[in-house]
């Protein structure tokens, strides 16, 4: 087993009066996708947006008890949330290229947190970041076209290629291939597969094939609380909880 | 003719909604079968017909009344002029309602006065009565007509579809009805001032080509005072000190209240923002007059600089402040319409919210933006009071906003005010003026709800 990367413990997370998760604690291995099932609205978003405190932005969330990489609390005061999502990159359910060309779309975090000394070492990393997102050939002779003009699938994997750009530890997926096809939902799911070797990666999905496919660990949530967490061969094939064989074998969610 | 009629046919109307969707009930009720319409499609219907044509006659009876009746009561007058005509008219009228009395003699207009008492009264009834018999006839008609197979919703559809289209049509009327007489009189004010001496003439005396006596007046003369680039130049000089005051204030005033304000404060914010632009321009104009300007000026001569009293500055800052909500209600509103998850997007990659402003929002709500911008300049450009009262009005050609400057629209206000002759060059040229700035604004308009639209497309 990897050494463990995400520890978080008792975590309770409130949108104004409504408690949306409660003392959720699990850990997530590095180098490793660890997957979160659930039926909608049980709180997988949520909880994967505390892993990068973008829950910060929502003026009601609160988030209760300790979430630590690498053994450091990234909710203490000390912690500066731009650093800590330069190394937490995340990518949504819906693609959200900026407005901008190609080129600036995955530039975008390096030249923020001034990763790049030269335009060379920019060019440099746009075009690994894109490459290890597997689009590099499709798009290399349109570099500064708008993203926003790429299909779906490759729009996602733009996006990708942003949130790999700054070079992080750890990638967060929120349903990254809910807009998409069978097709392009292979090449994303190849492309974890790729990624895993230098990344932890969380994802959240909906499909349970796609969590038995690419994930080495998953946890089942329902209405807020973690029900259990494990392998996947025995989340799919053994369950201990009743909930949970009910929701993979498709008797309710 | 009177307003009685038309308030019988709106009764007459109002009986026939009823009757209709009685009527209808009944024969649904006696024949069991279901109607095309509900019921009340059929009241509509009657009511309709029993208003509708009516209301038109009647109206038609009130445009050309007066022109029957002058023609009946001037009959033995035909070979008058028109301008004559409508003069023994207004006689005649006068002498009727007791206010000439020196005429009175004249036995000719005391028995016009008789013959248009008794036209009047004679249209009068005629008009009632037949106003009323179409609208009493049409309701008797529509209502027999009723059936289960009339589509009455399909008939009442169509006659909304001609009521809007026509409420449409006033407006695109009155537009071009304004444009072709603006059109009009410049066409006419060209015939004795070349274009060209108008669009690039430096020199702008409006006052010259006005001598009592006609003779005296050289062609050169008239040519020579008419040169509008003074003008044209106070005008941008001025919207653009407003611009430079509204610009920054509205922009970060909007991005504030889009990106960092509580919903709390937004809410109580924007509407007093935009308050600002609900305040009469006169109170904007006297506030500058009276506050602004001799602050300027007093500011001005303690640095050491020359001002006059009243600058294009004062007003220029003063405009300035009244189009501030234009730029910051509207630039609020295209950033708010980026879509949430570009600025998820922004924050998942670790930038701050001012990155975030600066690298995406603004970026993609620029053309928005721009939009705005164009707006209120189209505003400042055609905004007069704030000008007449701060600005001053000399027509003089300058790009030091400290001078007194004059704009298009205060030059219109100063040729029209007071007695004038219709057709002097000095009038036609308020109408030159008006239309080039119409063509301007127009142009602006034009260009802010292209860029705002290129803007909305991006987001599909
Ligand atoms: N911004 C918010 N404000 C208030 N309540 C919220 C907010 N976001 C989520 N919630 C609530 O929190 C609960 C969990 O939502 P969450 O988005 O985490 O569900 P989810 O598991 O991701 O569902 P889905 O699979 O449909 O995406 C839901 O009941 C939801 O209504
Ligand atoms: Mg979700």
């Amino acid at each position: 087993m990897n050494e463990t990367k995400i520890i978080t413990n008792n975590v309770n997370v409130y949108y104004g009066e409504k408690q949306a998760l409660h003392n959720v604690s699990m850990n997530m291995q590095a180098n490793e996708v660890t997957a979160l099932i659930g039926p909608s609205g049980c709180g997988k978003s949520t909880f994967i947006r505390c892993l990068n405190r973008m829950n910060d932005v929502i003026d009601t969330c609160k988030v209760e008890g300790t979430i630590t990489i690498d053994g450091y609390d990234i909710y203490s005061k000390e912690t500066s949330v731009e650093k800590l999502r330069e190394r937490v990159g995340m990518v949504f359910q819906k693609p959200n290229p900026f407005p901008k060309s190609i080129y600036e779309n995955v530039a975008y975090g390096p030249k923020i947190h001034g990763i790049a000394n030269n335009k060379n070492e920019l060019d440099e990393i746009v075009e690994n970041s894109l490459k290890q997102a597997a689009i590099f050939d499709e798009v290399k002779d349109r570099l500064h076209e708008p993203g926003t003009a790429l299909s779906g699938g490759q729009q996602q994997r733009l996006c990708i290629a942003r949130a790999i750009s700054v070079n992080p530890d750890i990638i967060l997926m929120d349903e990254p291939c809910s807009a998409l096809d069978p097709i392009a939902t292979a090449r994303i799911e190849e492309l974890m597969e790729e990624l895993k070797k230098d990344y932890t990666i969380v994802i959240v999905t909906h499909s349970m094939q796609q969590a038995a496919r690419v994930s080495t660990k998953t946890g089942f949530f329902h209405m807020g609380n973690l029900v259990e967490v494990d392998k996947t061969e025995v989340i799919f094939s053994n369950p201990s909880n009743k909930k949970t064989q009910d929701y993979i074998t498709g008797r309710f969610g | 003719m009177n307003i009685l009629s038309l308030f019988i046919i709106l009764i007459i109307a109002f009986i026939g909604y009823f009757v209709g969707r009685s009527r209808a009930n009944s024969i649904r009720n006696l024949s069991g079968k279901r109607l095309t319409s509900i019921s009340h499609y059929y009241g509509y219907y009657v009511a309709i017909w029993s208003l509708v044509p009516a209301a038109i006659v009647f109206l038609l009876i009130l445009i050309f009344n007066d022109y029957f009746v002058t023609n009946y009561v001037l009959s033995g007058y035909e070979d008058l002029e028109n301008s004559s005509r409508d003069l023994i008219m207004a006689q005649i009228e006068n002498t009727r309602n007791g206010i000439q009395l020196a005429n009175s003699l004249d036995s000719n207009i005391i028995a016009a006065v008789k013959k248009l008492n008794y036209i009047e009264s004679q249209y009068r009834i005629s008009g009632f009565i037949v106003v009323l018999s179409i609208s009493a006839y049409l309701f008797v008609h529509a209502s027999i007509k009723i059936s289960p197979s009339l589509d009455s919703r399909k008939i009442v559809e169509r006659v909304f579809l001609i009521l809007f289209f026509s409420c449409s049509l006033i407006a695109i009327l009155t537009t071009v009805g304004i444009v072709i007489s603006l059109l009009f009189e410049t066409l006419k004010f060209f015939n004795s001032v070349p274009i060209l001496d108008f669009l690039f003439g430096l020199n702008w005396s409006p006052q010259r080509a006005f001598v009592s006596d006609v003779s005296e007046l050289v062609p050169e003369d008239i040519a020579g005072a008419f040169g509008a680039l003074p003008l044209f130049a106070g005008t941008f000089l001025i919207a653009f000190v407003a611009m430079c005051i509204a610009i920054p204030v509205g922009l970060l005033s909007a991005i504030y209240m889009a990106e960092y304000a509580s919903s709390n404060i937004r809410n109580i914010a924007k509407p007093l923002i935009e308050i600002l632009a609900g305040i009469p321009t006169v109170v904007y104009g006297f506030f500058a007059a009276l506050t602004v300007a001799p602050f300027v000026r007093n500011s001005g001569m303690s640095l050491g600089l020359e001002v006059s009293s009243e600058s294009a500055l004062a007003a220029g800052f003063v405009m300035g402040i009244m189009i501030i909500p234009f730029v910051s209600s509207l630039s609020d509103d295209v950033l708010n319409s980026v879509p949430r998850n570009l600025r998820e997007g922004s924050y998942a990659m670790g930038s701050t919210k001012s990155e975030t402003i600066i690298r995406v929002l603004l970026p993609a709500a620029l053309p928005g933006i721009i939009g705005s911008f164009l707006l209120a300049i189209s505003r400042a450009i055609g905004e007069t009071m704030i000008v007449v009262m701060a600005a001053g009005l000399a027509a003089k050609l300058t790009a030091n906003p400290l001078d007194a400057a004059t704009t298009i629209t205060t030059q219109i206000v100063v040729i029209l005010i007071g007695d004038q002759e219709f057709d002097s060059p000095k009038t036609q040229a308020a109408f030159a003026l008006g239309l080039t700035l119409f063509i301007v604004t127009l142009l602006l308009n034009y260009i802010a709800l292209r860029v705002v639209k290129k803007y909305s497309e991006r987001y599909e």
